[in-house]
């Protein structure tokens, strides 16, 4: 016997309780008047072509729809409700927390305009001290001859920041990986706060292990002095790491357990699953993560300082000295004059414009994520 | 073993042959650690039908589905006694690659779970995993997978769109055209229709009559009706006591089960009347 003929087998006593010319009918009706969970129990009834395969165990169809009639709603008139005004008291006070957030916002974006408007305002005279074309593609930078070219400083900056990001970002994804996908609980125990403590550490001291640890190291293993980008890159990578591994670390938390077990569920290896569906998934917050390390990476100065070397001049190897907008600033500021720290405040205007754009960034990268976010939320109450 | 004196009703015998079954399920014990959640589950799942399991919440149906394809083997310290054989191949024996089970038994959740990627990247998802690299040949495996699940009218036209931006009901429906894709021989279906659209629910059920000559299907239910509409066989699971490990109380044909219970309890709990 098919299974078919088993699903109608006629004798069923059951399905023969089923008047089936009055039940679509009836159907119908007891469903609009029934509440949650006779619906429930009724609506996949309601296909007449369906009826030969409904069996409705213990309980016949002429049952359901009897018990749906006799629940009748009857409505009763209750005394009507009294609401509690808001007082003045609460009002008041509303009001005054919202001016007091609004001044806080307020004194934010205002000191952001302030120092800008200042450092532009002292980096104006560039324009006819020097020359705005000139200051942006002048490629060398001479006190005692008074020139200044910021080429050495933007480059050296990018230079630093891109090496150090390359370096640091696979180090701190894959630690994040590590953390939220493999480790156990107890090894986590012991990494997590090491994170935390290494984004603790003031620069000042990375960068004295910088120069008594990993210059040395440097200057053995590639020649040169061990002051230049390759030092800077290990520095920064140690000093951006625990930013980027703890927000990515967030983000890959925060993928619902589910596409895990599905992948697992399809064949999927652990590193599949990792590769293919997490990490794909946590794109968007590892992303934000590694544009918010960058920004560290670039404002960075007193570390970078101590291993840079510290030389005006273009990138010429990875041992070989360069210097950094934030470190000649720091550097030359305290005795500079005239023109020299009009050129200082231009580097200072630069570095703001750069650090600027990335928090634009930032900031477009995050509402495309609420977006999709909005999105995913509408498709799950749908 | 346990010490356990329960002792399973069958209204059909159980088979002697494992490879006359899909499933030949003999004495399964399952611990949660020290919590010995199933005790002395001995079932068949025949080949091409479709078999419910049924029990109130907490009864160990889950447990028991995610012991047939070794995804209780994600979870840390647990343990697994008895016999278990698929296709007359015991796949807790040492050696066996759970992820080369997994691809031949599928698993749909209570929750529907695609990838927060494109519905076609989806459905490819299986494909690529084993190799599958020509966009011809995808394409092909992604629109056959999508109308044996009953979706593809409703995405053929927006398979580039993320697959969490659709209804609740085809993303389940998605869910099951990514298991397909991979030609699985067993599909485990946990509660699949719980959360989901009546319209979609009405599709599930057809897709699983239309395909289960090929695929053997193991679908876990609360709603006595749809167990009773699309199932051949019916198992019913019943923890008694809190704590205690839960047993298969009854396992049979579906029309017997439903009609003729042998045990007072599997009567009570598909009338409604506990549980
Ligand atoms: N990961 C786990 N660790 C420990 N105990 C668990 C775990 N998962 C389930 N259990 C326990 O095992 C028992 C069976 O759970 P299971 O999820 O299999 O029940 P179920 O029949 O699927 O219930 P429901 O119908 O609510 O889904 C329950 O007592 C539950 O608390
Ligand atoms: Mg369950």
């Amino acid at each position: 016997m098919s299974n078919e003929e088993l699903n109608q087998n006629p004798q069923n006593p059951l399905d023969s309780t089923v008047d089936s010319a009055v039940d679509p009918a009836r159907d119908a009706n007891a469903t609009e008047s029934m509440p949650e969970a006779g619906k429930e129990s009724l609506r996949t009834d309601a296909n007449p072509e369906k009826k030969t395969l409904t069996r409705t165990p213990g309980v016949t169809m002429k049952e359901l729809a009897d018990t749906a009639a006799q629940r009748e709603p009857v409505p009763v008139v209750r005394p009507a409700t009294k609401l509690q005004l808001v007082s003045r008291r609460t009002q008041i006070k509303e009001a005054s927390l919202a001016s007091l957030f609004f001044i806080c916002a307020f004194l934010a974006v205002l000191g952001v305009s302030l120092i800008f408007a200042f450092v532009a305002w002292r980096a104006f005279p560039i324009v006819h001290e020097i020359g705005l074309w000139n200051f942006l593609t002048g490629t060398k930078w001479s006190v005692a001859e008074g020139v200044f070219g910021a080429v050495p400083f933007i480059m050296g900056s990018l230079v630093v920041v891109g090496g150090s990001l390359i370096m640091g970002v696979p180090l701190a994804v894959l630690t994040a990986v590590f953390m939220s996908e493999v480790a156990s609980p107890r090894a986590n125990a012991i990494i997590r706060p090491a994170v935390e403590l290494l984004a603790g550490v003031p620069s000042v001291v990375v960068g004295f292990f910088g120069v008594v640890v990993v210059v040395p190291l440097v200057s053995q293993l590639v020649g040169g002095a061990g002051f230049g980008p390759l030092t800077a890159w290990i520095v920064l990578s140690i000093m951006i790491m625990p930013t980027i591994t703890t927000l990515s670390e967030d983000a890959l938390n925060s993928i619902p357990m589910g596409i895990r077990e599905a992948s697992y569920a399809m064949g999927a290896t652990k590193w599949q699953t990792i590769w293919k569906v997490v990490i794909p998934a946590a794109r968007v917050g590892i992303i934000d993560a590694t544009i918010l390390g960058m920004g560290r990476a670039i404002g960075e100065t007193m570390a970078v300082l101590m291993v840079v070397g510290n030389a005006p001049q273009l990138f010429a190897g990875i041992s070989a000295p360069i210097s950094t907008m934030t470190s000649q600033i720091v550097l030359e500021m305290g005795y500079s004059s005239g023109t020299h720290r009009t050129a200082l405040f231009g580097l200072a205007a630069i570095l703001f414009l750069i650090s600027m754009s990335l928090v634009l960034t930032v900031r477009l990268l995050s509402r495309e994520q609420h977006k999709k976010r909005k999105k995913v939320k509408k498709g799950a109450e749908a | 073993m346990s010490t356990s004196t329960h002792q399973t009703k069958y209204s059909t015998q159980l088979q002697t042959d494992p490879l006359v079954t899909t499933y030949y399920v003999r004495d399964l014990e399952f611990w949660y650690g020290d919590f010995n959640a199933l005790t002395n589950i001995s079932l068949d799942v025949m080949p091409s039908a479709i078999t419910a399991f049924i029990g109130p919440s907490g009864c160990g149906k889950s447990t028991f589905l995610r012991c047939m394809n070794r995804m209780n083997d994600l979870i840390p310290d647990t343990k697994v006694g008895g016999k278990m054989l698929l296709k007359g191949a015991d796949i807790y024996s040492s050696g066996v690659d759970p992820v080369d089970l997994r691809r031949r038994v599928g698993m749909i959740f209570q929750q529907p779970n695609p990838f927060p990627q494109s519905i076609y990247d989806n459905v490819a998802y299986g494909p690529r995993l084993q190799g599958v690299k020509k966009k011809s040949d995808l394409d092909d495996i992604v629109e056959d997978s999508l109308k044996r699940a009953n979706l593809w009218k409703e995405v053929s036209g927006i398979l580039d769109k993320n697959g969490l931006a659709i209804s609740g009901g085809q993303q389940q429906r998605l869910c099951i055209a990514r298991v397909l894709a991979v030609q699985p021989e067993v599909l485990l279906m946990d509660e699949p229709c719980s959360a989901i659209d009546p319209t979609s629910v009405q599709k599930i059920e057809d897709l699983m009559a239309e395909i289960k000559d090929e695929v053997t299907i193991i679908i876990v239910t609360h709603n006595m009706q749809q167990a009773a509409r699309v199932s051949d066989y019916t198992s019913f699971f019943l923890q008694e006591v809190a704590g205690e490990p839960a047993v298969l109380v009854e396992s049979g044909k579906t029309s017997d089960i439903f009609t003729a219970p042998i045990d007072k309890r599997t009567e009570d709990y598909i009338t409604g009347r506990f549980g």
